[in-house]
Protein backbone atom coordinates (compact mmCIF):
# COMPACT_ATOMS: atom_id res chain seq x y z
CA UNK A 1 0.00 0.00 0.00
CA UNK A 2 1.69 2.94 -1.08
CA UNK A 3 0.16 6.54 -1.24
CA UNK A 4 1.32 9.19 -3.74
CA UNK A 5 1.60 12.68 -3.57
CA UNK A 6 -0.31 13.95 -7.10
CA UNK A 7 -1.98 10.53 -7.77
CA UNK A 8 -4.00 9.28 -10.28
CA UNK A 9 -5.52 12.68 -10.75
CA UNK A 10 -2.13 14.08 -11.38
CA UNK A 11 -1.41 17.44 -11.11
CA UNK A 12 -4.85 18.94 -12.03
CA UNK A 13 -6.06 17.82 -9.14
CA UNK A 14 -3.91 20.64 -7.53
CA UNK A 15 -6.56 23.11 -8.54
CA UNK A 16 -9.11 21.95 -6.05
CA UNK A 17 -9.23 25.23 -3.84
CA UNK A 18 -8.58 25.28 -0.16
CA UNK A 19 -11.42 26.26 1.48
CA UNK A 20 -12.46 28.26 4.59
CA UNK A 21 -16.56 28.78 4.34
CA UNK A 22 -17.38 32.31 5.93
CA UNK A 23 -19.44 30.58 8.91
CA UNK A 24 -16.47 29.34 10.00
CA UNK A 25 -14.18 31.98 10.05
CA UNK A 26 -16.88 34.06 11.45
CA UNK A 27 -16.77 31.04 14.29
CA UNK A 28 -13.15 31.34 14.65
CA UNK A 29 -12.68 34.94 14.54
CA UNK A 30 -15.42 35.10 17.35
CA UNK A 31 -13.35 32.91 19.39
CA UNK A 32 -9.99 34.22 18.97
CA UNK A 33 -11.82 37.26 20.09
CA UNK A 34 -13.26 35.51 23.57
CA UNK A 35 -10.26 33.96 24.34
CA UNK A 36 -8.37 37.33 24.26
CA UNK A 37 -10.96 39.34 25.57
CA UNK A 38 -9.87 41.56 28.13
CA UNK A 39 -6.97 42.46 25.23
CA UNK A 40 -9.57 42.95 22.32
CA UNK A 41 -11.58 45.05 25.16
CA UNK A 42 -8.32 47.84 25.13
CA UNK A 43 -8.58 48.01 21.72
CA UNK A 44 -11.87 48.61 21.63
CA UNK A 45 -12.17 51.43 24.66
CA UNK A 46 -9.94 53.78 22.53
CA UNK A 47 -11.97 53.35 20.03
CA UNK A 48 -15.54 53.58 21.96
CA UNK A 49 -13.93 56.96 23.51
CA UNK A 50 -13.31 58.63 20.14
CA UNK A 51 -16.47 57.34 18.59
CA UNK A 52 -18.42 58.92 21.19
CA UNK A 53 -16.81 62.06 21.10
CA UNK A 54 -17.74 62.11 17.03
CA UNK A 55 -21.36 60.90 17.52
CA UNK A 56 -21.43 63.76 20.83
CA UNK A 57 -20.25 66.56 19.02
CA UNK A 58 -22.76 65.51 16.05
CA UNK A 59 -26.01 64.92 17.99
CA UNK A 60 -24.84 68.32 19.93
CA UNK A 61 -25.67 69.97 16.89
CA UNK A 62 -28.92 68.09 16.12
CA UNK A 63 -29.77 69.21 19.74
CA UNK A 64 -28.90 73.03 19.00
CA UNK A 65 -31.27 72.78 15.46
CA UNK A 66 -33.71 71.46 17.67
CA UNK A 67 -33.25 74.45 20.01
CA UNK A 68 -33.64 76.97 16.73
CA UNK A 69 -36.10 75.29 15.72
CA UNK A 70 -38.48 75.82 18.80
CA UNK A 71 -37.47 79.05 19.60
CA UNK A 72 -36.57 81.57 16.62
CA UNK A 73 -34.30 84.44 16.77
CA UNK A 74 -34.24 84.55 20.29
CA UNK A 75 -32.86 80.93 20.44
CA UNK A 76 -30.20 81.99 17.98
CA UNK A 77 -28.78 84.78 19.92
CA UNK A 78 -28.95 81.95 22.82
CA UNK A 79 -27.07 79.35 20.81
CA UNK A 80 -24.39 82.06 19.62
CA UNK A 81 -23.46 83.11 22.89
CA UNK A 82 -23.07 79.43 23.82
CA UNK A 83 -20.54 79.36 21.06
CA UNK A 84 -22.35 77.42 18.30
CA UNK A 85 -21.69 78.39 14.35
CA UNK A 86 -25.48 78.81 13.63
CA UNK A 87 -26.78 79.65 9.89
CA UNK A 88 -30.76 81.49 11.02
CA UNK A 89 -31.08 81.46 7.55
CA UNK A 90 -30.94 77.62 7.02
CA UNK A 91 -31.84 77.03 10.31
CA UNK A 92 -29.10 74.85 10.75
CA UNK A 93 -26.09 73.99 12.92
CA UNK A 94 -22.62 73.71 12.05
CA UNK A 95 -19.38 72.49 13.52
CA UNK A 96 -16.57 75.28 14.44
CA UNK A 97 -13.40 74.85 12.74
CA UNK A 98 -11.96 74.35 16.26
CA UNK A 99 -14.23 71.50 16.66
CA UNK A 100 -13.68 70.13 13.60
CA UNK A 101 -9.39 69.94 14.33
CA UNK A 102 -10.34 67.54 17.61
CA UNK A 103 -12.83 65.71 15.85
CA UNK A 104 -9.79 64.72 13.58
CA UNK A 105 -7.41 64.46 16.06
CA UNK A 106 -9.34 62.32 18.61
CA UNK A 107 -10.14 59.87 15.24
CA UNK A 108 -6.05 60.06 14.42
CA UNK A 109 -5.25 59.13 17.94
CA UNK A 110 -7.43 56.31 18.06
CA UNK A 111 -6.40 55.24 14.57
CA UNK A 112 -2.74 54.75 15.82
CA UNK A 113 -3.72 53.23 18.57
CA UNK A 114 -5.61 50.52 16.84
CA UNK A 115 -2.39 49.80 14.21
CA UNK A 116 -0.46 49.69 17.55
CA UNK A 117 -2.57 46.83 19.29
CA UNK A 118 -3.35 44.97 15.83
CA UNK A 119 0.44 44.77 15.30
CA UNK A 120 1.01 43.43 18.99
CA UNK A 121 -2.22 41.23 18.40
CA UNK A 122 -0.30 39.67 14.93
CA UNK A 123 3.33 39.18 16.87
CA UNK A 124 1.83 37.14 19.53
CA UNK A 125 -0.22 35.26 17.02
CA UNK A 126 3.06 34.39 14.78
CA UNK A 127 3.13 30.91 15.69
CA UNK A 128 -0.48 30.62 15.07
CA UNK A 129 -0.68 31.96 11.87
CA UNK A 130 2.51 29.91 11.16
CA UNK A 131 1.01 26.70 11.61
CA UNK A 132 -2.39 27.97 9.92
CA UNK A 133 -0.14 28.23 6.66
CA UNK A 134 1.46 24.57 7.51
CA UNK A 135 -2.03 23.28 7.40
CA UNK A 136 -2.16 24.34 3.89
CA UNK A 137 -4.40 28.15 5.02
CA UNK A 138 -3.97 30.89 2.16
CA UNK A 139 -3.29 34.05 2.45
CA UNK A 140 -6.09 35.10 1.85
CA UNK A 141 -7.82 33.51 4.49
CA UNK A 142 -5.26 34.89 7.09
CA UNK A 143 -6.23 38.39 6.21
CA UNK A 144 -9.73 37.49 6.02
CA UNK A 145 -9.71 36.42 9.38
CA UNK A 146 -8.32 39.31 10.73
CA UNK A 147 -10.35 41.69 9.26
CA UNK A 148 -13.29 39.45 10.20
CA UNK A 149 -12.15 40.51 13.58
CA UNK A 150 -11.56 43.92 13.53
CA UNK A 151 -14.87 44.58 11.90
CA UNK A 152 -16.79 42.47 15.03
CA UNK A 153 -14.41 44.67 17.42
CA UNK A 154 -15.18 47.99 15.35
CA UNK A 155 -19.10 47.40 15.46
CA UNK A 156 -19.41 46.51 18.72
CA UNK A 157 -17.03 49.41 19.80
CA UNK A 158 -18.79 51.79 17.11
CA UNK A 159 -22.10 51.12 18.42
CA UNK A 160 -21.38 51.58 21.86
CA UNK A 161 -19.77 54.69 21.29
CA UNK A 162 -22.42 56.57 19.12
CA UNK A 163 -25.23 55.81 21.61
CA UNK A 164 -22.99 56.78 24.44
CA UNK A 165 -22.32 59.76 22.67
CA UNK A 166 -25.77 60.22 21.10
CA UNK A 167 -26.92 59.64 24.58
CA UNK A 168 -24.56 62.86 26.36
CA UNK A 169 -25.38 65.01 23.97
CA UNK A 170 -28.86 64.60 24.78
CA UNK A 171 -28.78 64.60 28.31
CA UNK A 172 -26.57 68.02 28.27
CA UNK A 173 -29.04 69.52 25.64
CA UNK A 174 -31.82 68.63 27.57
CA UNK A 175 -30.05 70.33 30.67
CA UNK A 176 -28.63 73.58 29.15
CA UNK A 177 -32.02 73.88 26.93
CA UNK A 178 -34.99 72.19 28.20
CA UNK A 179 -37.23 69.43 27.08
CA UNK A 180 -37.67 71.65 24.22
CA UNK A 181 -34.45 71.47 22.62
CA UNK A 182 -34.92 67.47 22.44
CA UNK A 183 -39.03 67.89 20.47
CA UNK A 184 -37.88 70.11 18.09
CA UNK A 185 -35.19 67.97 17.26
CA UNK A 186 -34.84 66.45 13.58
CA UNK A 187 -35.67 63.12 14.15
CA UNK A 188 -33.52 62.03 10.93
CA UNK A 189 -30.92 63.78 11.29
CA UNK A 190 -30.33 62.59 14.91
CA UNK A 191 -30.26 59.30 13.32
CA UNK A 192 -27.60 59.55 10.83
CA UNK A 193 -25.41 61.28 13.19
CA UNK A 194 -25.34 57.77 14.83
CA UNK A 195 -25.47 56.13 11.59
CA UNK A 196 -21.73 58.08 10.73
CA UNK A 197 -20.46 57.87 14.13
CA UNK A 198 -21.05 53.80 13.60
CA UNK A 199 -20.09 53.93 9.83
CA UNK A 200 -16.79 56.17 11.01
CA UNK A 201 -15.78 53.59 13.70
CA UNK A 202 -16.00 50.39 11.77
CA UNK A 203 -13.61 52.09 9.07
CA UNK A 204 -10.88 53.12 11.54
CA UNK A 205 -11.32 49.52 13.07
CA UNK A 206 -11.29 48.28 9.09
CA UNK A 207 -8.12 50.94 7.97
CA UNK A 208 -6.13 50.28 11.35
CA UNK A 209 -6.11 46.44 11.60
CA UNK A 210 -5.24 46.68 7.38
CA UNK A 211 -1.51 46.81 7.85
CA UNK A 212 -0.58 44.70 10.75
CA UNK A 213 -3.04 41.63 8.95
CA UNK A 214 -1.19 42.34 5.27
CA UNK A 215 1.87 41.87 7.45
CA UNK A 216 0.32 38.69 9.41
CA UNK A 217 -0.59 36.98 5.79
CA UNK A 218 2.29 37.91 3.41
CA UNK A 219 4.28 35.90 6.39
CA UNK A 220 6.35 33.01 5.37
CA UNK A 221 5.40 29.73 7.41
CA UNK A 222 8.97 29.23 8.00
CA UNK A 223 9.57 32.64 9.88
CA UNK A 224 6.61 32.08 11.64
CA UNK A 225 7.69 28.40 13.05
CA UNK A 226 11.22 29.92 13.96
CA UNK A 227 9.86 32.78 15.89
CA UNK A 228 9.30 30.79 18.97
CA UNK A 229 12.92 29.62 19.02
CA UNK B 1 16.50 -0.76 -2.19
CA UNK B 2 14.24 -2.01 -5.18
CA UNK B 3 14.66 -0.16 -8.13
CA UNK B 4 11.06 -0.70 -9.08
CA UNK B 5 9.98 1.34 -5.83
CA UNK B 6 8.40 4.79 -6.55
CA UNK B 7 10.42 7.35 -5.34
CA UNK B 8 7.76 10.05 -3.79
CA UNK B 9 10.83 12.77 -2.83
CA UNK B 10 13.90 13.35 -4.44
CA UNK B 11 16.60 16.00 -3.72
CA UNK B 12 19.22 16.76 -6.27
CA UNK B 13 22.21 18.99 -5.74
CA UNK B 14 20.20 21.36 -3.48
CA UNK B 15 22.21 24.11 -1.79
CA UNK B 16 21.15 26.56 0.73
CA UNK B 17 22.79 30.01 1.54
CA UNK B 18 21.75 31.83 4.81
CA UNK B 19 23.08 35.83 5.10
CA UNK B 20 23.48 36.45 8.89
CA UNK B 21 24.27 39.86 9.05
CA UNK B 22 27.02 40.00 6.63
CA UNK B 23 28.35 36.69 6.66
CA UNK B 24 27.15 34.17 4.31
CA UNK B 25 26.46 30.23 6.06
CA UNK B 26 26.35 27.65 4.13
CA UNK B 27 23.69 25.52 5.60
CA UNK B 28 23.73 22.35 2.48
CA UNK B 29 26.61 22.41 0.34
CA UNK B 30 24.80 19.97 -2.15
CA UNK B 31 22.45 17.11 -1.25
CA UNK B 32 21.16 14.42 -3.03
CA UNK B 33 18.57 12.09 -1.87
CA UNK B 34 15.82 10.22 -3.00
CA UNK B 35 12.88 8.65 -0.74
CA UNK B 36 10.77 6.05 -1.39
CA UNK B 37 6.93 5.91 -1.11
CA UNK B 38 6.27 3.90 2.17
CA UNK B 39 9.52 4.44 3.53
CA UNK B 40 10.44 5.11 7.25
CA UNK B 41 13.33 7.46 7.26
CA UNK B 42 15.40 9.63 9.83
CA UNK B 43 17.59 12.19 9.12
CA UNK B 44 19.93 12.23 11.92
CA UNK B 45 22.59 14.70 12.63
CA UNK B 46 23.98 17.06 15.07
CA UNK B 47 22.41 20.79 15.62
CA UNK B 48 23.67 23.11 12.94
CA UNK B 49 24.40 20.02 10.47
CA UNK B 50 21.86 21.43 8.46
CA UNK B 51 19.32 18.44 8.95
CA UNK B 52 16.26 21.21 9.71
CA UNK B 53 16.96 22.74 6.89
CA UNK B 54 16.86 20.00 4.53
CA UNK B 55 14.28 18.94 6.31
CA UNK B 56 11.87 22.32 5.90
CA UNK B 57 13.20 22.41 2.07
CA UNK B 58 11.81 18.58 1.68
CA UNK B 59 8.33 20.09 3.34
CA UNK B 60 8.07 22.84 0.98
CA UNK B 61 8.64 25.10 3.58
CA UNK B 62 11.96 26.29 2.11
CA UNK B 63 13.42 27.02 -0.77
CA UNK B 64 16.52 26.04 -2.01
CA UNK B 65 19.27 28.22 -2.56
CA UNK B 66 20.44 25.76 -5.61
CA UNK B 67 19.15 22.67 -6.84
CA UNK B 68 15.85 21.12 -6.69
CA UNK B 69 13.30 19.17 -4.82
CA UNK B 70 11.40 16.77 -6.72
CA UNK B 71 7.87 15.46 -4.98
CA UNK B 72 6.26 12.83 -6.91
CA UNK B 73 8.05 14.39 -9.55
CA UNK B 74 7.26 17.69 -9.69
CA UNK B 75 9.29 20.27 -8.77
CA UNK B 76 7.79 22.28 -5.87
CA UNK B 77 9.99 25.14 -6.76
CA UNK B 78 7.45 25.36 -9.70
CA UNK B 79 4.32 25.60 -7.73
CA UNK B 80 2.08 28.90 -6.82
CA UNK B 81 1.20 29.94 -3.74
CA UNK B 82 -2.30 27.45 -4.27
CA UNK B 83 -0.85 24.29 -5.00
CA UNK B 84 1.84 25.03 -2.24
CA UNK B 85 -1.06 25.37 -0.21
CA UNK B 86 -2.99 22.39 -1.14
CA UNK B 87 0.00 20.64 -0.82
CA UNK B 88 0.78 20.94 2.74
CA UNK B 89 -3.10 20.53 3.03
CA UNK B 90 -3.81 17.57 1.54
CA UNK B 91 -0.30 15.53 0.80
CA UNK B 92 1.71 16.47 3.66
CA UNK B 93 1.39 16.27 7.37
CA UNK B 94 3.70 18.64 9.58
CA UNK B 95 4.85 17.14 13.05
CA UNK B 96 6.77 19.41 15.16
CA UNK B 97 9.20 19.44 18.29
CA UNK B 98 6.98 21.92 20.13
CA UNK B 99 3.45 20.40 19.35
CA UNK B 100 2.53 23.47 17.90
CA UNK B 101 -1.05 22.89 18.32
CA UNK B 102 -3.52 26.35 18.49
CA UNK B 103 -3.70 27.46 22.23
CA UNK B 104 -6.98 28.48 21.97
CA UNK B 105 -8.56 25.50 20.19
CA UNK B 106 -9.68 22.38 21.52
CA UNK B 107 -8.05 19.07 20.25
CA UNK B 108 -10.64 18.20 18.23
CA UNK B 109 -10.67 21.43 17.08
CA UNK B 110 -7.27 21.58 16.28
CA UNK B 111 -7.48 18.12 14.49
CA UNK B 112 -10.23 19.19 12.12
CA UNK B 113 -8.41 22.40 10.88
CA UNK B 114 -7.39 21.02 7.90
CA UNK B 115 -9.90 19.30 7.23
CA UNK B 116 -12.27 22.35 7.06
CA UNK B 117 -9.69 24.06 5.13
CA UNK B 118 -10.11 20.69 2.54
CA UNK B 119 -13.60 21.64 2.79
CA UNK B 120 -15.01 18.63 4.51
CA UNK B 121 -18.46 19.16 5.76
CA UNK B 122 -18.04 19.48 9.59
CA UNK B 123 -19.87 16.28 10.66
CA UNK B 124 -17.80 14.55 8.92
CA UNK B 125 -14.31 16.43 10.37
CA UNK B 126 -16.18 15.74 13.55
CA UNK B 127 -16.72 11.99 13.19
CA UNK B 128 -12.77 11.44 11.33
CA UNK B 129 -11.51 13.67 14.24
CA UNK B 130 -13.01 11.92 16.95
CA UNK B 131 -11.60 8.22 15.31
CA UNK B 132 -8.04 10.27 14.56
CA UNK B 133 -8.05 10.68 18.41
CA UNK B 134 -9.30 7.96 19.29
CA UNK B 135 -6.05 6.14 16.86
CA UNK B 136 -4.27 8.04 19.19
CA UNK B 137 -5.98 7.54 22.32
CA UNK B 138 -7.22 10.98 23.15
CA UNK B 139 -11.35 10.28 22.30
CA UNK B 140 -11.88 11.39 26.16
CA UNK B 141 -10.02 14.29 26.09
CA UNK B 142 -11.14 15.81 22.76
CA UNK B 143 -12.31 19.10 24.38
CA UNK B 144 -9.67 20.28 26.14
CA UNK B 145 -7.39 22.90 25.19
CA UNK B 146 -3.89 21.82 24.53
CA UNK B 147 -2.73 23.59 27.75
CA UNK B 148 -4.18 21.04 29.62
CA UNK B 149 -2.76 18.34 28.06
CA UNK B 150 0.73 17.21 28.90
CA UNK B 151 3.56 17.24 26.19
CA UNK B 152 3.12 13.18 25.21
CA UNK B 153 -0.62 14.11 24.70
CA UNK B 154 0.11 17.31 22.95
CA UNK B 155 2.06 15.51 20.39
CA UNK B 156 -0.31 12.67 20.27
CA UNK B 157 -2.87 15.36 19.26
CA UNK B 158 -0.54 16.77 16.77
CA UNK B 159 0.01 13.35 15.09
CA UNK B 160 -3.55 12.89 15.12
CA UNK B 161 -3.35 16.36 13.03
CA UNK B 162 -1.01 15.53 10.71
CA UNK B 163 -3.27 12.77 9.69
CA UNK B 164 -5.99 14.82 9.10
CA UNK B 165 -6.33 14.71 5.33
CA UNK B 166 -4.53 11.29 4.91
CA UNK B 167 -1.40 12.99 3.87
CA UNK B 168 1.32 10.43 1.77
CA UNK B 169 3.86 12.23 3.30
CA UNK B 170 4.25 12.88 7.16
CA UNK B 171 7.31 15.17 8.31
CA UNK B 172 8.54 15.11 11.57
CA UNK B 173 10.94 17.65 12.97
CA UNK B 174 12.39 16.26 16.09
CA UNK B 175 9.30 14.83 17.37
CA UNK B 176 10.49 13.37 20.52
CA UNK B 177 13.03 16.38 21.65
CA UNK B 178 10.82 17.73 23.79
CA UNK B 179 9.32 14.44 25.23
CA UNK B 180 10.82 12.32 28.31
CA UNK B 181 11.80 9.10 27.24
CA UNK B 182 8.44 7.03 27.90
CA UNK B 183 6.11 9.29 26.18
CA UNK B 184 8.66 9.97 23.03
CA UNK B 185 9.14 5.86 22.44
CA UNK B 186 5.27 6.02 22.63
CA UNK B 187 5.26 8.38 20.22
CA UNK B 188 7.68 6.59 18.08
CA UNK B 189 5.60 3.61 18.17
CA UNK B 190 3.09 5.46 17.39
CA UNK B 191 4.33 6.98 14.12
CA UNK B 192 5.78 3.53 12.98
CA UNK B 193 2.30 1.86 13.32
CA UNK B 194 1.21 4.61 11.45
CA UNK B 195 3.85 3.58 8.70
CA UNK B 196 3.02 0.10 8.58
CA UNK B 197 -0.68 0.33 8.35
CA UNK B 198 -1.25 3.41 6.59
CA UNK B 199 1.59 3.04 4.01
CA UNK B 200 2.40 7.00 4.61
CA UNK B 201 6.23 7.84 4.17
CA UNK B 202 7.46 9.17 7.26
CA UNK B 203 10.67 11.47 7.47
CA UNK B 204 11.59 13.03 10.53
CA UNK B 205 15.12 14.84 11.54
CA UNK B 206 16.19 13.84 14.75
CA UNK B 207 18.84 13.27 17.34
CA UNK B 208 17.10 10.76 19.35
CA UNK B 209 18.45 6.99 18.55
CA UNK B 210 15.74 5.57 19.38
CA UNK B 211 14.41 6.66 16.02
CA UNK B 212 16.85 3.68 14.81
CA UNK B 213 15.19 0.72 15.80
CA UNK B 214 11.80 1.65 13.79
CA UNK B 215 13.22 3.46 10.80
CA UNK B 216 14.19 1.31 7.21
CA UNK B 217 16.92 3.76 6.21
CA UNK B 218 18.99 6.72 8.49
CA UNK B 219 20.11 9.09 6.60
CA UNK B 220 23.08 11.15 8.42
CA UNK B 221 23.94 14.96 7.65
CA UNK B 222 27.07 16.17 8.55
CA UNK B 223 28.39 19.57 7.76
CA UNK B 224 25.99 20.45 5.34
CA UNK B 225 26.18 17.23 3.48
CA UNK B 226 25.02 13.39 3.61
CA UNK B 227 27.83 11.49 5.54
CA UNK B 228 26.16 8.31 4.63
CA UNK B 229 22.82 6.69 4.68
CA UNK B 230 22.55 3.42 6.01
CA UNK B 231 19.93 0.54 5.67
CA UNK B 232 18.25 -0.94 9.42
CA UNK B 233 20.16 -4.39 8.61
CA UNK B 234 23.81 -2.36 8.92
CA UNK B 235 22.98 0.06 11.49
CA UNK B 236 24.18 -2.51 14.57
CA UNK B 237 27.20 -2.34 12.79
CA UNK B 238 28.13 1.12 12.51
CA UNK B 239 26.52 2.37 15.40
CA UNK B 240 28.05 -0.35 17.78
CA UNK B 241 27.86 0.32 21.23
CA UNK B 242 24.46 2.68 21.39
CA UNK B 243 22.69 0.17 19.07
CA UNK B 244 22.03 -2.17 21.89
CA UNK B 245 18.30 -2.39 21.22
CA UNK B 246 18.68 -1.82 17.80
CA UNK B 247 20.90 -5.15 17.81
CA UNK B 248 18.19 -7.19 19.25
CA UNK B 249 15.51 -6.12 16.84
CA UNK B 250 17.97 -7.01 14.14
Amino acid sequence: MEKRVFGPEGKGGVRRAIVLPWSKSLEISFKSLRVRFFRSMITVSSLVLAVSFLSFVLSSLNVAEGVLASGGADAAKRLLDAGYDVQVDAGTVAMTPKERWIVFLSMLVCAVGIVNAQLMSVTERFREIGVMKCLGALDAMVLRLFLLEAAMQGLAGSLAGALLGALFASLTGWIRFGWDALAFMPASGFALSVAISVGGGLMLSLAGVLYPAVVAARMRPINAIRAEH
Amino acid sequence: MNTDRHAIVRVIGVRKTFTMGKVEVEALKGVDLEIFAGEYISIMGPSGSGKSTLFNMIGGLDKPSDGKVFIDEVDISQLDAYELAWLRNRKIGYIFQTFNLIPVMTALENVTLPMTFAGMNEDEARDKGMELLELVGLAKRHHHKPLELSGGQQQRVAIARSLANDPAIILADEPTGNLDLTTGEEAIELLRSLSQDRGVTIISATHDYKMLNVSDRVVWIRDGMVDRVEKREELDISVGGIGETAGAEA
